[in-house]
């Protein structure tokens, strides 16, 4: 898949220092920071799905979207570079309106079924319903019909839960290398595929890292042998690898 | 003409059930029968789903009895991964099972079969409840309140959750018995016992007053199956399947569960989602058998736990042999709720009952499983085959209330017999038809009705539809 990774501003340009308005409150940063990490630095906490600290941002999951005075579309802020003036607001009843609406969506268009989920308890979009007061869902489900990938030996792939944020996908290309996962089909007929469309058990490609696994914030992706609410998953090693890798380059 | 009778009791969350009943020309009763209407498919949509999985899954098939679900579900997995779970594993899925039998049976005798016990068939259905009891008999009803509370109160202190707890796994459980947890689980018990004794002392006191209802409901010959001990005592959790034939003749012994399908088959009639299981070496429909606490009781040579034993020589004296009247599943459920707390005392007393070795891993090893348990309403078989990256692709349950399916019908048809007459429903049929399918406490009752009445309506027709009677409420 093409990647719309954050654009870097153009030539050899030294980034430029900027100051901007977050929730009326003034702050600096630099012109090649997204609008999530400048707002997080102070200690603003936007919600997210689809980034994780460490991999490069994507924009899939839209739960961060934020409020730019003079901009008629709300934005990603993940995927936002801050400009010099800009006005955000981060939080309002539209905005949770929208974001209550986004997990709706996407608990309707596949199999959510926390209760018997080998991540039940430790979800990260059952944990962002909760935080952010969805009580049901207003649409009707889809129920879709989907695979259940048992074929690899230490780990398996349920497409019930995944919510296509892609940690995976980018984690296994960017930190470990392989690019054993990408996507297939568009829109609502996305799934995450691995290699050619094989089954995961028989990728050439995946060495076995379970970095996926343990990036994938829902029941999607999960060890093998675990049962119900037992899938806890370690996210911490992802900044610590980024920064080595980091500090490797020239 | 024929003409049918539809009794139509909706219930809120297990089931929605209706029974017919069928008039000859004469307006003599015919048939009667016990719809299923909903289908619920569980065997369906567990396929595809990881074994892993199953145990949870399968406890949403009832909200009464999660745990005896589980404990199926969780030794058809033990099969799949073909390990021996470790013995304190075994130990502790006993305590929190016999814990679910104990706040199982409190809430069917105390909360919903009491009222009528107490209060008579025919008492105003707004005080034949639970609450109506709390009123005129306010020790029995604390006493079941109580009871009930301590057997979920177990279930959590082990399962961490009242309802569907997730800790038991294929292998094992996923978390030893901690000393605050045993200490907390011991306290209960001495009290549990109390009520165990009181409730028994009274309910044979009074047993007297319920001959009538004891003569008349679901009382017939059939045979009886269940789980024994290899040594013929009371189990629930491991054992052997045996059936006895109604004078207590042992037809079928020391079967073990996973040839459940050399003793029983299942037919399938277009009128109900439930399967009508029968004994295969009878046929169907004459291989009429019932399960659950009257069975349990009826089957073994001895109980097992000392108290429990002297009420169970004292119960099978009352017919010298086999219990044959399911009104008698009241008085069975309370020698159970005391062996179940004897037993867990028993359990906790283990010097291994701490030990923190629980859990047994495995992958996948064998294509089948088979995990049959004694449920609070009788004996429960999950049956599983998996492919080999442990995806389930077939499932079969035998559910207790199916065991008694073929019994239900026969004891609804003996209440109908005495309460229509021609064309007429006669007072008090809604009544007994209720307390008839009570006594085998199907999972079609539920948590809502626990505090009223089954809502229901008969209605008389003709063949041309035509309504000649009703009655409801
Ligand atoms: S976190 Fe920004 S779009 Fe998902």
């Amino acid at each position: 898949m093409t990647r719309p990774s954050v654009p870097k501003p153009a030539g050899v340009a030294q980034p430029q220092v900027v100051t901007l308005r977050i929730d009326g409150r003034d702050v600096s940063a630099r012109s090649d920071e997204t609008i999530l990490s400048v707002a997080r630095q102070n200690r603003i906490d936007i919600p997210t799905l689809c980034y994780l600290d460490g991999l490069s941002g994507w924009g899939a999951c839209r739960l961060c979207l934020v409020d730019i005075k003079g901009t008629p579309k709300l934005l990603p802020a993940c995927v936002t570079l801050v400009r010099e003036g800009m006005e955000v607001t981060t939080d309002s009843p539209r905005l949770q309106k929208y974001r209550r609406m986004v997990l709706e969506l996407l608990f309707s268009e596949r199999n959510h079924v926390c209760s018997v989920c080998v991540s039940n308890g430790k979800c990260e979009l059952q944990a962002m319903a909760q935080r952010l007061g969805m009580t049901h869902v207003s649409l009707p489900y889809r129920y879709p019909r989907l695979e259940f990938d048992s074929s690899n030996d230490l780990f398996r792939m349920d497409h019930n839960r995944c919510i296509l944020c892609t940690r995976c996908v980018r984690v296994c290309d960017e930190i470990e290398g392989a690019h054993t996962w990408d996507c297939r089909g568009r829109g609502i007929e996305t799934r995450i595929i691995s290699d050619l469309n094989e089954p995961w058990g028989e990728s050439s490609t995946c060495t076995r890292c379970g970095k996926c696994v343990n990036v994938c914030p829902t029941g999607a992706l999960s060890q093998k042998g675990t049962a119900v609410a037992e899938m806890t998953k370690r996210v911490t090693f992802l900044p610590y690898l980024t920064l080595m890798r980091n500090s490797d380059e020239p | 003409m024929p003409r049918e009778i539809e009794i139509n009791p909706v219930t809120r969350i297990e089931g929605h059930a209706k029974i017919t009943l069928k008039l000859d020309d004469n307006g003599v009763v015919s048939d009667a029968l016990f719809h299923v209407t909903q289908f619920r498919g569980f065997e369906k949509f567990c396929e595809g789903r990881p074994m892993t999985e199953m145990p949870s899954l399968m406890a949403r098939t009832c909200g009464i009895c999660p745990v005896s679900h589980l404990m199926a579900a969780s030794k058809a997995c033990d099969q799949l991964l073909a390990v021996n779970i470790p013995p304190t594993a075994d130990k502790l899925r006993r305590i929190m099972n016999l814990a679910q039998i104990v706040q199982s049976h409190a809430l069917s005798f105390f909360h919903l079969s009491s009222p009528d016990l107490l209060m008579g068939m025919d008492a105003n259905p707004a005080k034949r409840n639970i609450f109506g009891v709390l009123g005129e008999y306010p020790q029995l009803a604390k006493d079941g309140i109580r009871l009930r509370a301590i057997g979920q109160t177990v279930i959590e202190i082990l399962g961490g959750k009242r309802i569907h707890p997730a800790w038991t796994v294929p292998g094992g459980v996923n978390a030893p018995l901690t000393p605050e947890k045993h200490q907390q689980i011991s306290q209960l018990m001495p009290e549990a016992l109390e009520i165990a004794q009181r409730t028994l002392v009274w309910f044979k006191r009074n047993l007297s007053r319920f001959s009538e209802e004891a003569a008349a409901f679901g009382n017939f010959p059939t045979y009886f199956l269940g789980l024994v001990t290899p040594t013929g005592g009371l189990e629930h959790y491991d054992g052997l399947l045996r059936v006895v034939d109604a004078r207590g003749q042992i037809v079928e012994d020391m079967v073990p569960p996973e040839r459940y399908l050399d003793i029983i088959a299942e037919a399938v009639e277009p009128y109900s989602f439930m399967k009508f299981p029968y004994l295969k070496a009878l046929g169907y429909p004459q291989g009429i058998y019932r399960v659950g606490p009257l069975a349990r009781l009826n089957i073994i040579d001895h109980v097992g736990t000392p108290l429990a034993d002297q009420e169970w020589a004292e119960f099978r004296e009352m017919h010298r042999g086999p219990v044959l009247s399911s009104f008698h599943y009241h008085y069975a459920r309370l020698i159970e709720i005391l062996y179940g707390v004897e037993r867990i005392m028993e359990l906790l007393a283990d010097k291994d009952i701490m030990s923190p070795r629980v859990r047994a891993r495995a992958r996948p090893n064998r294509d089948e499983g088979i995990g049959v348990t004694e449920a609070p309403r009788g004996t429960i078989m999950h049956h599983y085959r998996i492919d080999e990256h442990g995806l389930v692709t077939w499932a079969n349950l035998i559910i207790a209330t199916g065991h008694n399916n073929l019994a239900m019908n026969r004891g609804v048809l003996q209440v109908a017999r005495h309460f229509v007459d021609g064309s007429k429903i006669q007072e008090g049929m809604l009544n007994r038809v209720e307390a008839v399918i009570r006594c085998y406490d199907p999972c079609l009752s539920c948590a809502t009705h626990a505090y009223g009445q089954m809502p229901m309506r008969i209605e008389l027709r003709s063949a041309t539809g035509e309504l000649l009677d009703q009655v409801g409420r």
